[in-house]
């Protein structure tokens, strides 16, 4: 049996708050593990780590660890956090979401989000389902994927959200998977390094709903496949383009730097501060 | 020192706005909406120049959870919208509730459903101020009537919702938003500004959701300290979602006791020629200044008629109705709508006198004329 680091429990509202919501086998207690690491290994003052998530099985997760915590409503996590951030922006901001939360309800706010350039973290588990509901189609879903509202095969497109981002204007793009964890935990540490917008989108599984209703066996089997189909981007320039079909790229995607929100409207404000010397002089 | 203190003329939605910045709002997210837009142009103007924030969001679902997500970093915060803006704010507003975020909500009336009347005029938001967001919830909702109460309930607004940890409504409509008029404002020394409680534990003993006899709980902004969770969820007093029967009709009874148990000091009531009055006309908002002038034109004509004007709609002033009701013949409830407070003014008068209602809903203010000839004809 592995052996947990003692670290990550003492982030964890053990004693109030267990056991969690999620199934046995579930992906995303594996992404808050690397979460968590992450920001330990950065050395973070809890006080100043704010997690802010939607709804859904993915953003039940602040409820769980020893920081300010916010579970907003269905999708806005994003604006949110866009307000907890402005009034305090000595925060940490991270938010929690998932495909559903931040893609689809949550859309709009996700592109905004990603354009104003404001330091936040998001961390969006996409596991191609909604599971909290019990695994409708999401935005997510692969072309002609079950779900139990797409019982004849998805007819939709799904997004390509670290593309989307890096469209919309986000400065840290990249992606993990909950098999490739250390990975995610460098990923997630460099995202909240980052000064601006910053996602990582994290592969997950939901084995309880979409495996069973797409026949694709057990967590353990789901895991087998990200292994299977990531590729590292460093590794990717190498490979032909034959071998990257059906494959999806891992590793800090993008990454640029652009005025950060708040810091650009402190100079808003700065212009009408007036030095104290000159205060003094008009008098 | 009367003399002293500077005549301005100002527009309603400026004055809400000035109000605002007095009360020691220093955030505001919006999105812009006819005829409420001129709070948040002057709001990005002056905001920033007072060491306050502005942001305009992409929607109004993202303006008010902005509001919230900031007065939980422990800012006062306020949004402005009209009757789209308001409608889609709703289940962030619901979550206020739920969360006990102090928030102010303005809403400049104009005429629906729908886009309807983006320029005219209307009280029809009337009941949604009360009922908009789904669940068992208490609200309060203030309604001024000139500029001058524009700038004072504003102020009222926040600090209700800071003494109360609640979201606060301030109705106003498209005319008084639009509206200018000379007012002598306060000097800020002689206005009472009130801010939330903060916990005086140590985090250890800290419970944002806390019941206690006043059923209003100190609360803590992040980054203070106090790691605290905050969810939708209903919740038990540390914050933690809840199945438990007995803790959830605690939390929906501390939302329902924080406002019910305090009615004395969140209703206010003005009235005019109330000490003999047989008959009353119940006006709120705009309605309350035609009111004002038809009332003088029926005192000329020796009819004892009276003035009813809530300044806080809801909750309903109750007590005062039932009150009334026994001095009372009758009651001309004038409204621009098809008669929301109506019902209210029915079932608080419980069948004692008659009630008329007086309603326009063409995106036309109610004259003094037509109020006067309504108070001749029901006499
Ligand atoms: C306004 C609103 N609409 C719908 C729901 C119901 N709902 C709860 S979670 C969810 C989907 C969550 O999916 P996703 O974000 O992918 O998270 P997952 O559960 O897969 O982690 C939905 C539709 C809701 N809570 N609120
Ligand atoms: S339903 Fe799916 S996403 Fe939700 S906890 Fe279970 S496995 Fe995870």
């Amino acid at each position: 049996m592995e052996i947990i680091p003692a670290v990550t429990y003492t982030y964890l509202r053990s004693k109030k708050k267990f056991p969690n919501v999620w199934c046995a086998g579930c992906g995303i207690g594996i992404a808050l593990g690397a979460i968590i690491r992450a920001i330990d290994n950065l050395k973070l003052d809890r006080n100043d780590v704010a997690m802010v998530s939607g709804i859904g099985c993915s953003s039940r997760m602040p409820v769980y660890v020893d920081f300010n915590t916010l579970h907003t409503t269905h999708g806005r996590a994003l604006a949110f956090a866009t307000g907890v951030k402005l009034a305090n922006p000595k925060l940490k901001v991270i938010v929690i979401t998932g495909d559903g939360d931040g893609l689809a309800i949550g859309g709009n706010h996700f592109i905004h989000t990603c354009r104003r350039n404001i330091d936040i973290t998001t961390i969006l588990i996409n596991n191609s389902t909604y599971g909290m509901t019990g695994g409708q189609y999401s935005p997510t879903t692969p072309f002609m994927k079950i779900g139990t509202t797409a019982p004849y095969g998805n007819r939709e497109r799904d997004f390509d959200i670290c593309n989307l981002a890096k469209s919309a204007g986000a400065t840290f793009v990249a992606r993990g998977t909950v098999y490739h964890v250390t990975l995610l935990e460098k990923i997630v540490q460099q995202a909240i390094l980052k000064k601006g917008f910053s996602l990582v989108e994290v592969i997950s599984h939901c084995h309880t709903f979409y495996g069973r209703l797409n026949k694709e066996g057990t967590a353990v089997k789901m895991m087998e496949w990200q292994k299977e189909h990531a590729i590292p981007i460093q590794a990717a320039a190498k490979l032909p383009p034959e071998k990257l079909k059906d494959k999806f790229l891992i590793g800090t995607l993008w990454d640029v730097d652009f005025p950060e929100y708040c810091e650009e409207y402190d100079k808003v404000i700065a212009q009408f501060q007036v030095p104290p010397e000159d205060s003094e002089g008009k008098k | 020192m009367e003399q002293n203190k500077k005549a301005r003329i100002l527009q309603g939605n400026e004055a809400c706005a000035e109000g605002a910045l007095v009360a020691g709002a220093n955030f505001f997210a919006g999105y812009p909406i006819t005829p409420s837009t001129e709070i948040a142009e002057y709001l990005a103007r002056n905001l920033p120049r007072r060491g306050g924030k502005f942001i305009q969001m992409e929607d109004e679902i993202a303006s008010i959870a902005a509001v919230i997500g900031a007065s939980i970093a422990g800012a006062k915060a306020m949004t402005a919208t009209s009757g789209p803006g308001f409608s889609l704010m709703q289940e962030n507003i619901g979550y206020a509730y739920m969360a006990e975020v102090p928030c102010v909500i303005v809403d400049v009336q104009r005429g629906g459903p729908s886009t309807g009347l983006p320029t005219k005029v209307s009280q029809s938001d009337t009941m949604q101020a009360r009922w908009g967001t789904h669940g068992d919830y208490h609200a309060i909702a203030l309604a001024p009537s000139s500029v001058r109460e524009c700038f004072g309930l504003t102020i009222r607004a926040f600090n209700l919702a800071e003494k109360y940890r609640t979201p606060v409504i301030l109705l106003m409509d498209e005319v008084l938003g639009h509206m200018r008029e000379k007012v002598i404002l306060p000097e800020p020394d002689e206005i009472k500004v009130f801010n939330r409680m903060k916990p005086t534990v140590p985090p250890e003993w800290y419970q944002h959701f806390e019941i206690n006899p006043h059923f209003v709980s100190p609360m803590a902004s992040f980054g203070e300290g106090y790691r605290y969770n905050i969810t939708g969820l209903t919740h038990d007093p540390l914050g933690f979602p809840t199945s438990r029967p007995e803790e959830i009709e605690a939390k929906l009874n501390k939302l329902e006791k924080k406002i019910t148990s305090n009615v004395n000091d969140i209703v206010r009531v003005e009235e005019e020629f109330m000490e003999d009055a047989t008959i009353a006309v119940f006006a709120y908002g705009i309605v309350a200044r035609a009111a004002r002038q038809a009332i003088r034109m029926a005192q000329h004509k020796r009819i004892r008629v009276g003035l009813i004007q809530p300044l806080t709609i809801w909750p309903f002033p109750d007590i005062y109705m039932e009150q009334m009701s026994e001095q009372l013949e009758a009651i001309i409830v004038a409204e621009l709508n098809q008669g929301q407070l109506l019902g209210e003014v029915m079932r608080t008068n419980c069948g004692k006198t008659k009630v008329y209602g007086l309603n326009r809903f063409d995106g036309d203010i109610l004259t003094p004329e037509q109020i006067f000839a309504k108070i001749r004809e029901v006499r």
